[in-house]
């Protein structure tokens, strides 16, 4: 790992301040330090942003539940408040990484890395969240713009998450055996006003599948999607899974998603 | 005094290990100390035009570079093959130059051009960035089916083909399939491995001027057979100049058997600079440069009647031995493979034919199992068929072609000294409920999933063995082990062992062995293994032989201890020795109340005279001191055996599959500590399972390794097993006075086709390669419902 300056910001404003376009934000340093470690990235600057202590918590009113930037999946996961509020966002807390990465790994990282195949960035779709910065309040479906691409501008800091409460909602994934993300996920939530059906891991950046979606808002049951044929032509295809088997797998994982619910 | 062996015997390893003491090659830093680190080439295959130095030179911290020129000069040898194999046509197998650093052309991606040392590993890291090598790059030969047909990669071997070996008489083959009712044939791959070691490869080496002297630590299986191929073949040292240690060692599977390049460039390297270099690999040159596992392709047939007898076999393979032939690489496909190949049955005419190829790939030589996992493979994916095929259960079928008398002379080239197949396969079946199969597979359906049962019946040939039997088949060492018992004066006991534990317990195990022998308290016995200084030779631990080789050893020695002992209680207590008995540590002589502890008889073998109240006169003829060696070299192999039952659940949605059960029941003869015997069982069924369902390394067909770290590379965990139920049938190795049998590569072998056959019976027969991934089996779920809905 080549050299860099540390340094730990006390608040969302000294973060801002110090950032450069040659530095970058830690938190759980998940996916940051592995890919300078390997050389893929460096950064003259780290700037922690964990001693931040309004970044971290969870606060639940009616509607919503909010997550602090630098809340932990761990905490997420072991949260009474999200469990009884989403229970599926504590569970897909739980079924991120391994417990090391759980312990470590926050959620305002993950959205900002905005991995293919990350589990967050469907929750933020399916329960039509909205991300507020140290700028401006983004909502989910204008802030994941491609792969590992978001709507932040340089310096911009992910405060916290909210999340809409919805009527009913399940997380399914089918994880990759290896590094255990997601081959496929599917994050099915049904609001008052309307359902949502976000997939992640199946194209280069999580989306609403809005075909399910509709078909799912007329008669909320898996047998209205059973069977459905996805166009797989954008799909991502690895050694892993090809795009036919990942559009297998979306179709599969949202009836499980739903019969869930 | 109760017998230790066969009892739990908590491990004398564990308090160290568990409380963080182990001590590691990596754990080792020895006073101003340098770190290399290895410029490997990203090409699989490629031409060297130019390699400049220069500006790494200038890099800073910078104490030398050295490339394949320097070490050429230096007539420095390269890595070699262990096993001589000749061809069907008599002709010697062909080996390429394996350089320590390549000087003219690399191989595959990771083949060390060059070694930057300096005085920290960042800047040996920032300066190995700035060698800069033109490559010619060529095109890469990476299919192991193809490889034949590719571009030549190393001049002077044809079609890549190291040797076309055969075993068994093709023309009795042929009369025997003419006589048959029916062949069944099958085309197989045996997928490539990655052994994975918790503990990555490490060296350290150090150079003493004054003695001229080189050690090095490193992290090996068989210290003993490292410095002799470094002495002999590399021409670091001569032998009582080289020093090999392999401390604490985390787990080695086959793949710390071999010298590696690192070691001898290293060591070579530490004397030329006159410090100690140290050196670690990363997991990603783990993956790219230990030795991998496996991969063969393979079409096989059996022969057999209508009524389920078997006629006759044969084995058509390819092997894959990478970019270059190394210790255990040509015997792995040959002689560990093909007397295996009819498994456990009486075939009367069979024969094995391997063609070795080189391919543009990291080398593969033993992994856990070593061409028994391939050859159990081969066979009972055959033998599951024709069950299917001829509609005889599969267990029925089984039996009707076990041997029932033993010793039992194979068709090949065994003959198994001991065993009891039937009675395996029957408390097998007791064990995993075979009857309550067909209502379990009910319930599975009710649920929409598809259910399967697979069973495998395997014997092996390990604890390898004689060194007049593997010498005349082209090894090039012999394959005794040593031990040496010393007694201290005051009573205690230091064990030296030949074998090497990377994992295996021997400090445990062994001092139950020699406490029997002895009558001498475990915790006064002391293990010592794994450094060349410390015992006079040692051919090392693989192929299950630590105790059915070096175990014996032991105990052999301690018989000499116990045969001198009897001569001194006689002499100090004036009887004959003829007359002296040795029991639970005590000399009597008989029909007599005198007698003497081992204690007693050690202390009077450091002072033999007389004086005062001592009164230990020796025996004429013998010296003092006690301390015993044994060289000891087996008749025969260990032959253990057994039938393993697996059971799984497919969800045809996804293609997922559960395995809900696992039951194996070995014949490992005599078992020294049930404990220790369980973890290799588990440990062993872990990497097959893997094997069957989740482990692949794939190449693209550019070279490039597209399995190279944990993210891609899919290393088995414990969510992914069920409780394995295991269970034992004993039959004693009557070519062993302890009657022991290997244990070490029994779940590693027969796990893979146990848990294939299951799937492929899930699947109403339709054939899947391993790894048995989830979309692979999604697609012949999707075929099973195509040509049901087709029946229907």
């Amino acid at each position: 790992m080549k050299d860099f300056n540390y340094h730990s910001a006390k608040d969302s404003k000294e973060a801002s301040k110090l950032a450069s376009s040659s530095s970058a934000f830690l938190a759980g340093g998940m996916t940051t330090i592995p890919s300078m470690k390997l050389g893929l990235a460096t950064y003259k600057d780290l700037i922690d942003i964990k001693n931040i202590k309004k970044l971290s918590g969870i606060k639940v009113s009616g509607k919503s539940v909010t997550i602090g930037a630098a809340t932990k999946h761990v905490e997420v996961a072991n949260s009474k408040d999200v469990k009884k509020a989403i229970p599926s966002l504590s569970s897909l807390a739980e079924g991120i990484g391994d417990p090391q990465v759980r312990n470590r790994g926050t959620i305002g990282g993950s959205i900002a890395n905005n991995d293919p195949s990350a589990d967050y960035p469907s929750a933020c779709i399916a329960l039509n969240a909205t991300i507020h910065t140290n700028e401006r309040k983004i909502e989910a479906s204008k802030f994941f713009k491609g792969m590992f691409e978001t709507a932040l501008k340089k310096g911009e800091l992910i405060e916290a998450v909210e999340f809409q409460i919805p009527e009913k909602s399940s997380y399914q994934k089918h994880p990759n055996p290896a590094s255990r993300y997601a081959v496929v996920g599917v994050y099915v939530a049904k609001h008052k006003s309307d359902v949502n059906v976000a997939v992640t891991g199946a194209k280069s950046c999580v989306y609403n599948d809005k075909e399910m979606a509709k078909a799912l808002s007329g008669n909320f049951s898996s047998s209205s999607i059973d069977g459905m044929d996805l166009d797989s032509s954008d799909m991502n295809s690895d050694i892993h899974a090809s795009a036919e088997y990942r559009a297998s797998l979306v179709v599969t994982q949202a009836k499980k998603a739903v019969d869930a619910c | 005094m109760a017998s230790l062996v066969g009892s739990r015997v908590e491990r004398k390893e564990d308090k160290r290990f568990l409380t963080g003491k182990g001590r590691y090659t990596a754990d080792i830093n020895l006073a101003n100390q340098t770190y290399a680190i290895f410029v490997r080439s990203p090409h699989a295959r490629a031409s060297i035009k130019k390699l400049n130095i220069d500006k790494a030179l200038k890099s800073s911290g910078v104490v030398s570079i050295l490339t394949g020129k320097e070490i050429a000069d230096d007539k420095i040898g390269g890595l070699i093959a262990g096993w001589a194999i000749r061809s069907e046509d008599g002709t010697e197998m062909k080996c390429p130059g394996n350089p320590p650093l390549a000087k003219d052309n690399v191989n595959f991606v990771g083949d060390p051009v060059a070694v930057v040392i300096a005085e920290s590993l960042t800047e040996a890291k920032e300066a190995a960035e700035k060698v800069e090598v033109d490559y010619k790059v060529l095109k890469a030969v990476t299919s192991t089916a193809d490889a034949m047909n590719g571009d030549t990669i190393h001049e002077g071997i044809d079609k890549n083909l190291c040797f076309d070996w055969l075993l068994g008489d093709r023309q009795k083959v042929k009369e025997a399939f003419d006589k048959a009712d029916k062949v069944i044939s099958i085309d197989i791959i045996n997928n490539r491995l990655i052994p994975n070691a918790m503990e990555p490869r490490a060296c350290v080496a150090d150079y003493n001027a004054a003695s001229e002297e080189i050690t090095l630590y490193t992290t090996s299986q068989n210290p003993h057979l490292s410095r002799l191929i470094m002495s002999a073949f590399g021409n670091v040292a001569p032998e009582h100049k080289l020093r090999v240690v392999a401390p604490d060692v985390g787990g080695g599977f086959g793949s710390k058997i071999n010298v590696y390049n690192e070691d001898i460039v290293c060591s070579w390297a530490a004397k030329k600079i006159n410090r100690a270099i140290k050196w670690v690999a990363e997991r990603s040159e783990s993956f790219l440069t230990d030795i991998h596992g496996r991969d063969h392709v393979t079409h096989a047939e059996l022969a057999v009647t209508k009524d389920g007898k078997f006629l006759g076999f044969k084995n058509e393979t390819i092997a894959n031995l990478g970019a270059y032939a190394r210790v255990f690489g040509t015997v792995t496909p040959t002689y560990l493979f093909g007397p295996c190949a009819t498994g456990v049955y009486e075939i009367p005419a069979a024969y094995t034919n391997v063609k070795a190829v080189y391919t543009n790939t990291a080398p593969v030589d033993a992994y856990r199992g070593a061409g028994r996992p391939e050859a159990t493979y081969t066979i009972e994916r055959l033998v599951e068929k024709a069950s299917m095929e001829l509609g005889i259960d599969k267990t029925e079928l089984r039996i009707k072609n076990f041997p029932t008398a033993f010793p039992f002379k194979q068709t090949l080239v065994h003959t198994v000294d001991s065993g009891d197949y039937v009675a395996g396969m029957e408390k097998a079946k007791q064990m995993a409920d075979y009857k309550g199969f067909e209502a379990r597979r009910r319930e599975s359906e009710a649920k929409g999933k598809l259910r399967g049962i697979g069973v495998t019946s395997y014997f092996e040939a390990c604890g390898i063995a004689p060194s007049a039997a593997v010498m005349s088949l082209g090894c090039g060492v012999g394959l005794w082990e040593s031990a040496e018992v010393r007694f201290n004066p005051t009573g205690q006991v230091t064990v030296y062992t030949g074998s090497h534990s990377h994992g295996q317990s021997h400090q445990t195990t062994f001092a139950q062995i020699a406490a029997d022998e002895l009558g001498v308290p475990i915790e006064n016995i002391d293990i010592v293994h794994g450094d060349t200084d410390k015992g006079t030779f040692g051919m090392g631990t693989y192929g299950s032989r630590s105790l059915a080789v070096g175990g014996i050893a032991i105990v052999n020695a301690c018989k000499k201890i116990v045969e001198k002992g009897k001569r001194v209680t006689a002499k100090m207590l004036e009887a004959n020795p003829e007359d002296v008995e040795f029991k639970d540590g005590e000399f009597i002589v008989s029909k007599s109340n005198k007698k003497k502890t081992i204690g007693e008889v050690a202390f009077a073998c450091y002072l033999p005279g007389v004086r005062d109240e001592m009164k230990s006169p020796l025996p004429e003829g013998d010296e003092p001191g006690l301390k015993e060696t044994s060289f000891y070299d087996p008749s025969n192999f260990s032959f253990p055996a057994g039938t393993h039952i697996a059971e799984v659940e497919i969800d045809p949605e996804t293609g997922h599959v559960k395995l809900e059960k696992y039951t194996a029941c070995d014949d490992f003869g005599r078992i020294i500590n049930p404990m220790v015997v369980e973890g290799q069982v588990h440990g062993g069924l872990a990497q097959g399972i893997g094997q069957a369902l989740y482990e692949n390394a794939e190449y693209d067909e550019t070279g490039q390794l597209m399995t190279g770290s944990y993210m891609d590379y899919t290393m088995p965990r414990a969510d992914n097993f069920p409780e394995f139920n295991i269970g034992y049938t004993c039959t004693h190795a009557t070519t062993n006075p302890l009657g022991v049998k290997g244990c070490g590569e029994a779940g590693a072998i027969a796990a893979p086709p146990t848990v294939m056959n299951a799937v492929i019976d899930a699947l109403g027969g339709q054939e899947v390669t391993m790894p048995a991934t989830a979309e692979k089996v999604w697609k012949a779920c999707k075929n099973l419902k195509k040509s049901n809905s087709k029946a229907a």
